[in-house]
C-alpha cells in the first residue's frame, strides 16, 4: 500500500477518518485545521483516530507514537509546565512528522496537542508508510 | 428501576461477537414517563443497551478484571420505535482491540427489522491510570459479578474454538471481586 499511496490519497483517507471520528463536515477538515482547536477533538478522540488510521492504511500505531504523552509527563523533560531543551529534542526525534517550530517558541505542555494539524496527521501516516 | 438494558445474551463468542436480547415491556417505568400516553423506549436507553452488549464483550477481553468504560459513540442511529411487546436483538462485533481500548460495531434489529446501529469506543481505564487511581472500580463488585452471570455470559459464552467459557477460567476476577475482598473495593473515581 505504501508505494501507491499518494499525498492526495493519504489526505483523503485521513479526512474520512477525522470526519467519522469527530463528526465534522468534510470541508472543515483542511490541511491547516488543528485537531483540538478547529475540529474539537478531545483526548479520547485520539484513540479513536488511531484505530481508524490503522484500519484505513493497514498500519500499526503503538501507544504514544502519534502523541508522545510519556515525554510530557516525564520530570526529566518538563520544568514548570514547560518542555525543556532536552524534552524538545526528544519530541523532535519522536515526532519527525510534526512542525514543532511554533510550539518550541513557548513550549507549554498543554499546547502541544492544540497545535497538531490535519497536515501533521497526513505527515505521520506518510512517515509510517515509508518506514 | 435497575440499570439493565439487555435481558440476556443468546450468543457470546470471546473476543469476537455477541448477541443480546432486550424485551420491551409495558410495565417498565420509562415507557410511561418518556412520552405520556405514547409508550416507546427512549433512544438513549437503546444506546445504553447497545453499549452494555458491546461493553461486556470488551470487558471479557480483559478477563473481567479491569475497568472498561464507555468512552464515546462515534456513530449512533435508530430507525423507528421500540414499543411494548417488541423484541430487540443487539449484535456486537469487536472491530479492533488494543492495550488501551477497543472499538465495537453494534447493530440492532426489532423483530427482525433493522432498528439501530452504533460505532462505540471503550477505553481500558487502567491503561491511563496513575498509581493513585489504579485498581479503582466504578461498580459494586458483587453487582457486576451477579450481572455477568444473570445475563448468561457463562451460559452461552464460548471461545472462538467453540469450547465453553467457564467461571473458573477467570480466577483473577473472582479473587478480586470476592466478598472477602469487598471491604477493600472503592466505588467512584
Amino acid at each position: 500500500m505504501s508505494s501507491v499511496s499518494s499525498k492526495s490519497e493519504i489526505f483523503s483517507k485521513v479526512q474520512e477518518a477525522l470526519v467519522d471520528a469527530l463528526g465534522v463536515d468534510e470541508d472543515e477538515v483542511t490541511p491547516q485545521a488543528t485537531l483540538q482547536g478547529d475540529l474539537g477533538a478531545e483526548s479520547i478522540d485520539f484513540l479513536d483516530i488511531v484505530f481508524r488510521l490503522e484500519k484505513a492504511f493497514g498500519i500499526k500505531i503503538e501507544r504514544g507514537e502519534l502523541f508522545p504523552e510519556d515525554i510530557l509527563t516525564n520530570t526529566e523533560y518538563v520544568e514548570d509546565g514547560k518542555v525543556n531543551a532536552a524534552g524538545l529534542s526528544k519530541l523532535k526525534e519522536r515526532m519527525p512528522f510534526a512542525d514543532l517550530s511554533k510550539f518550541a517558541a513557548d513550549p507549554n505542555i498543554q499546547d502541544l496537542g492544540k497545535q497538531l494539524t490535519v497536515q501533521d496527521m497526513c505527515n505521520f501516516v506518510e512517515h509510517k508508510l515509508a518506514a | 428501576m435497575r440499570w439493565f438494558w439487555i435481558d440476556r445474551f443468546t450468543e457470546f463468542v470471546s473476543s469476537s461477537h455477541a448477541t443480546a436480547v432486550k424485551c420491551v415491556s409495558l410495565s417498565e417505568d420509562h415507557l410511561q414517563e418518556h412520552w405520556p400516553g405514547y409508550p416507546i423506549m427512549p433512544n438513549s436507553l437503546v444506546a445504553e443497551g447497545m453499549a452494555q452488549c458491546g461493553g461486556l464483550l470488551v470487558s471479557e477481553i480483559y478477563r473481567f478484571s479491569e475497568l472498561v468504560v464507555l468512552a464515546k459513540f462515534a456513530h449512533f442511529s435508530v430507525e423507528g420505535e421500540a414499543r411494548p411487546g417488541d423484541v430487540i436483538r443487539y449484535h456486537a462485533k469487536i472491530e479492533q482491540a488494543k492495550d488501551f481500548g477497543a472499538s465495537v460495531i453494534v447493530t440492532g434489529d426489532n423483530d427482525g427489522q433493522p432498528f439501530s446501529s452504533a460505532d462505540i469506543f471503550f477505553a481500558r481505564y487502567d491503561a491511563d491510570s496513575s498509581e493513585n487511581t489504579r485498581g479503582r472500580v466504578l461498580f459494586n463488585a458483587d453487582d457486576l459479578r451477579a450481572w455477568i452471570r444473570v445475563v448468561g455470559v457463562f451460559d452461552v459464552g464460548v471461545r472462538p474454538d467453540g469450547t465453553r467459557l467457564r467461571v473458573e477460567d477467570y480466577p483473577h476476577f473472582f479473587q478480586k471481586y470476592s466478598s472477602a475482598n469487598h471491604g477493600d473495593l472503592r466505588t467512584g473515581v
